[in-house]
C-alpha cells in the first residue's frame, strides 16, 4: 500500500508539471487556434530565469591571492558573492531562497517573451494551416534552445531548493502508515501545491474577472464577441503572454527537481501535447484532469510489479491510453464539439 | 643435319623449375614492398602535412564533454607541431616524437559532430575519411557511437582511436583491429571498486541497480553485480531505465521499501545527474536500512557530471579513468598546459583524447610509416609510461589499455568548483587485468 501511495504522489507531482504546460497550450489553442510547439521551450526559458537569477545574485568578487597558485601555475582566485559581502546574513538568505525569489524575475520576463512571440511571429500564422503553425513554432523552439545552449552550455545546471524544504518528509506518520515507509521529498510536495495554486489562480482569473469572461466568450464564439465591439485580438495577445508565464513558472519551480538544461522543454512538450489531446482540444478542465491522470498512470506503469507482467509498459503507457481514449471518445475526455473536426 | 630431341632429365627439370619460380616471384617481392609503402587509404606521402579527424559531440547532451575533448585534441596537435610547452611530450616514455609533426609532416585537423548518435557519427567520420582525407580519427562520448565507428574503421581501413567509451563490448565482443581504446571499462570499474566497497561497506549488503537501458548500462550492471555478489552482497533488483528519462522518481520510489541498503546507479551524463539528484531528494542517504546507513554508488564518475550533480555527490563512491588532481609528472604537465591554455583543468575525457592522439602519432614514428597495418602493429602490445596512469600496456589481443584505475568519492570539502572528486585509492593495473577471451569477439584482419 505504501508503494501505491508513493506512486500516486509521484504521479500527482509529475502531473502538476504536465497540467501547467498543457493548461497554457490549451489556452493558446482555445483562444488563438494556434498549435504552439514552442510551449516546451517556454517551460525551459522559465527554468533558465531561475538559473540566470541565481547567476546574477551569486556574482562574485574575485580577489587574487598572489601567495598561492593553481595547479596550472596561475595565481589563485578567491571568490566571495557580492550579495553576501554587502548584506551579510540577509544576502546569504537571499542566495538560499534563489529559486522561489526568481519568480519575481520570471513573471515580467515571460510576459515580455510571450508578448513578443505573439506580436512578432505567431499572429502572422493565425490563418495558416496547423501544419505550418507547427513547423514555425517548432523552429522557434529550436532557436530558443540553441540560444540558451550558447549562453549556459549543454550540461544541466543544478539549482538547490531552500534549506528548509530540501530534505525528505516522512508522510507515513501523517497518512497512518508505519514511520519511514512513505518518505517523500519536501520540495516535490511544495511543487504539487504550487501547481494546484497556479491552476486555481488561472481558473479564478478566467471565471471571476471581466477580462476572463470576455476571453471565455471569445473561446466559445470569437466572431460574436467581435461584433459586440470588443477588441478580442488584444485580449488574446495577453492570453498568450499569460500562458507563457504559466509555463515559465512551472519551469522555475521544477529546477530543484530536474537540473535544467537547454533540452528539457522538448522532453515535456510531446507528453504535454498528448495530455491536451487526451483532455480534449480546447478544454481547460480536460487538460488539467488529463495531466494528473497521465502522470499517475505513468508512475504506476513504472512499478516493478507491473513491469514484470508487462515489460516496457512504462515507455508506452501514455500513448496507449491516448489511443484507447481517442478510440472511445474521439474528442478526448472533455473536448468541445467542432474543435479540430473540420 | 639432323635435330636430335633429347629427353629432359630430372636435374634439368629442377633447374628450370627453380629459374621459373625466381622469375615469377621477383615482381611479387617488388610489388609487395611497393604496396606496403603506398597502397593504403589517404596515404600522405606526397603531402607536406597529415590530417587527423576529431569527431566529438558538438551538439546534444554531451556537447560540453565534446568541447573539452576538442580542446585536448587542439592542444595535442599544438604539441605535436612543436608549439606550446610540449605537455606530456616531456614525460612520455618511450618517446619517438620530436616536436616537428609526425614523420616530418605538419599535423592538421578537421572536426566533426557525432551528436552522440551512431548514424550521425558514422556519417561524419565517413565524410572526414573520404572528403578530408584523414589518416586517423578519434573522439566520442558514448559506447554505442564508439562501437559504430570502430566497425567503420575496419571497413575503411583507417585507424580509429576511441574517445570516452566504457562498455566492455568496445574491446570485447565488438573489438576491431582498426579500433583502440585507452579509456578503462566497466569490468575494470568493478574490479577496482570491489575492495574499496568491501572495506567501506562490508560484505553483508543488499544492492538495487538502476541501469541505463543500452550497451554500456548492461555491461556495467553485469560487471558491478558480479563484483558485489563476489563480495557476498545480495542483488535485490535490477531495473532498466530509459535513456534520457529525465524524472527518475517513479524508479527511485520503489527502492525505498525494497529492503535494499545500497543503490547502484548505472547511469552516465545527464541521466546520472538527474537520478542521483532525485535519489538524494528522496532521502535515501539519510535512511538506515538493515541497521546500516543507506549508500549510493556511481560506478563511472566524471568531473563534468559531478559539477552537474552539485552537492549531491559528496561522499559517493565511484571510479574514474583519470583526475586532474593526480600528482605524477605526466598529469602535472598536462594540467599545466591545459590550464594555461584554457583557464581551467581538463576532464577525464580531455585526458584520454589527448593521450590517444600522442600515442597514435608516436606509433607512426616508431613504425616509420603511416601505413595503418604497420601503425596497428606498433600500437599492439606497446608499453608506455608518463601519461598519467602509471605504466600502461596497449594489449594486442583486444586493443584495450591496462593501467591503474582511480577509485574516487565526491569531495566533502571542495576547495574550488573543480575540486569535486577525491581519489581514495589507485588500483594497480594488475588488479584490473583480465583474460581477453572472457568477453569473446574477434579483432579481424590487418589488411582490409
Amino acid at each position: 500500500m505504501d508503494a501505491i501511495v508513493l506512486q500516486i504522489l509521484n504521479g500527482l507531482d509529475k502531473g502538476g508539471a504536465y497540467a501547467l504546460i498543457a493548461l497554457g497550450l490549451t489556452l493558446i489553442f482555445g483562444t488563438l487556434g494556434v498549435v504552439n510547439f514552442a510551449h516546451g521551450a517556454l517551460f525551459m526559458l522559465g527554468a533558465f530565469c531561475a538559473v540566470a537569477f541565481n547567476h546574477v545574485i551569486s556574482l562574485e568578487k574575485v580577489v587574487v591571492d598572489p601567495t598561492k597558485t593553481t595547479a596550472w601555475g596561475t595565481p589563485l582566485e578567491i571568490r566571495v558573492p557580492y550579495l553576501e559581502s554587502w548584506l551579510g546574513d540577509t544576502g546569504a538568505t537571499m542566495l538560499n531562497y534563489s529559486v522561489p525569489l526568481s519568480i519575481l524575475l520570471a513573471i515580467p520576463v515571460m510576459l515580455l517573451v510571450g508578448y513578443i512571440m505573439e506580436r512578432g511571429l505567431i499572429r502572422h500564422f493565425y490563418k495558416r494551416p496547423h501544419a505550418e503553425q507547427i513547423l514555425v513554432t517548432f523552429g522557434l523552439a529550436i532557436v530558443l534552445q540553441e540560444i540558451v545552449k550558447t549562453y549556459f552550455g549543454a550540461n544541466p545546471i543544478p539549482q538547490a531548493a531552500p534549506d528548509v524544504v530540501r530534505g525528505a518528509m516522512d508522510l507515513g506518520v501523517v497518512l497512518g502508515f508505519d514511520p519511514g515507509t512513505v518518505v517523500y521529498p519536501q520540495w516535490r510536495i511544495v511543487y504539487l501545491f504550487f501547481s494546484l495554486s497556479v491552476i486555481g489562480a488561472v481558473f479564478a482569473f478566467l471565471q471571476f474577472t471581466t477580462f476572463g469572461m470576455v476571453v471565455r466568450a471569445g473561446m466559445a464564439d470569437r466572431e460574436t464577441v467581435g461584433f459586440l465591439g470588443i477588441n478580442i485580438e488584444r485580449r488574446f495577445t495577453l492570453v498568450f503572454a499569460i500562458a507563457a508565464v504559466v509555463a515559465g513558472l512551472a519551469g522555475v519551480m521544477y529546477t530543484p527537481i530536474l537540473p535544467p538544461d537547454y533540452h528539457m522543454g522538448m522532453d515535456f512538450l510531446v507528453l504535454s501535447f498528448v495530455v491536451v489531446v487526451v483532455g480534449g482540444m480546447g478544454s481547460l478542465p480536460g487538460a488539467v484532469s488529463a495531466g494528473f491522470l497521465l502522470g499517475i498512470l505513468q508512475s504506476f506503469a513504472s512499478m516493478n510489479e507491473v513491469k514484470t507482467i508487462l515489460p516496457g509498459i512504462d515507455q508506452i503507457i501514455i500513448y496507449l491510453v491516448a489511443v484507447i481514449i481517442l478510440l472511445v471518445r474521439p474528442r478526448g475526455l472533455m473536448g468541445r464539439k467542432g474543435v479540430m473536426e473540420t | 643435319m639432323s635435330i636430335i630431341r633429347r629427353p629432359m632429365n630430372r636435374r634439368s627439370l629442377l633447374k628450370a623449375g627453380a629459374a621459373s619460380g625466381l622469375v615469377l616471384a621477383t615482381p611479387t617481392i617488388i610489388s609487395r614492398s611497393a604496396w606496403a609503402e603506398t597502397n593504403f587509404r589517404n596515404d600522405p606521402t606526397n603531402s607536406k602535412s597529415v590530417t587527423f579527424g576529431f569527431n566529438v559531440p558538438q551538439t546534444g547532451a554531451y556537447a560540453d564533454e565534446g568541447a573539452d575533448e576538442l580542446r585536448a585534441y587542439q592542444l595535442a596537435v599544438k604539441h605535436l607541431n612543436g608549439d606550446g610547452d610540449g605537455g606530456m611530450l616531456n614525460t612520455m616514455k618511450p618517446l619517438s616524437l620530436n616536436g616537428n609533426g609526425v614523420l616530418g609532416k605538419k599535423v592538421e585537423y578537421v572536426t566533426g559532430d557525432t551528436q552522440t548518435k551512431s548514424d550521425a557519427a558514422r556519417a561524419s567520420a565517413k565524410r572526414m575519411i573520404e572528403k578530408d582525407g584523414v589518416i586517423m580519427w578519434s573522439g566520442g562520448s558514448s559506447s554505442g557511437v564508439a562501437i559504430a565507428q570502430q566497425s567503420l574503421a575496419q571497413e575503411m581501413g583507417v585507424v580509429y582511436m576511441c574517445g570516452l567509451t566504457h562498455s566492455n563490448d568496445t574491446t570485447g565482443k565488438d573489438r576491431r583491429r582498426y579500433g583502440f581504446r585507452h579509456f578503462f571499462n566497466a569490468y575494470m570499474s568493478g574490479a577496482a571498486l570491489g575492495p574499496v566497497l568491501k572495506k567501506e561497506m562490508g560484505t553483508d549488503r543488499r544492492a538495487y541497480h538502476l541501469t541505463a537501458d543500452y550497451t554500456w548500462g548492461w555491461t556495467q550492471e553485469e560487471s558491478i553485480a558480479n563484483t558485489t555478489e563476489g563480495l557476498g552482497w545480495e542483488t535485490v533488483n535490477k531495473v532498466r531505465t530509459p535513456l534520457g528519462a529525465g524524472d527518475f522518481s517513479q524508479y527511485i520510489a520503489p527502492v525505498l521499501n525494497s529492503g535494499a541498503d545500497v543503490l547502484i546507479l548505472n547511469h552516465y551524463g545527464k541521466d546520472m545527474i538527474n537520478s542521483l539528484t532525485q535519489a538524494v531528494q528522496f532521502g535515501l542517504r539519510d535512511k538506515v536500512v538493515n541497521g546500516k546507513n543507506f549508500e549510493i554508488i556511481v560506478p563511472l564518475y566524471s568531473r563534468l557530471m559531478a559539477q552537474g550533480a552539485g552537492e549531491n555527490i559528496k561522499g559517493i563512491y565511484g571510479t574514474t579513468n583519470w583526475n586532474w588532481s593526480l600528482q605524477d609528472e605526466g598529469s602535472k604537465a598536462f594540467v599545466k598546459s591545459f590550464g594555461q591554455e584554457y583557464g581551467f583543468p581538463p576532464s577525464q575525457a580531455a585526458h584520454t583524447c589527448y593521450v590517444q592522439t600522442l600515442l597514435y602519432a608516436d606509433a607512426c614514428e616508431r613504425a616509420g610509416t603511416f601505413n595503418p597495418v604497420e601503425v596497428i602493429k606498433a600500437l599492439e602490445d606497446h608499453q608506455f609510461d608518463g601519461m598519467g596512469n602509471g605504466p600502461t600496456l596497449y594489449r594486442g589481443a583486444d586493443h584495450q589499455c591496462f593501467k591503474d584505475v582511480l577509485v574516487v568519492k565526491g569531495n566533502e570539502n571542495a576547495t574550488s568548483q573543480f575540486d569535486l572528486l577525491e581519489v581514495v585509492e589507485v588500483t594497480p593495473a594488475s588488479q584490473v587485468t583480465y583474460d581477453p577471451e572472457i568477453f569473446g569477439g574477434e579483432l579481424g584482419p590487418y589488411k582490409v
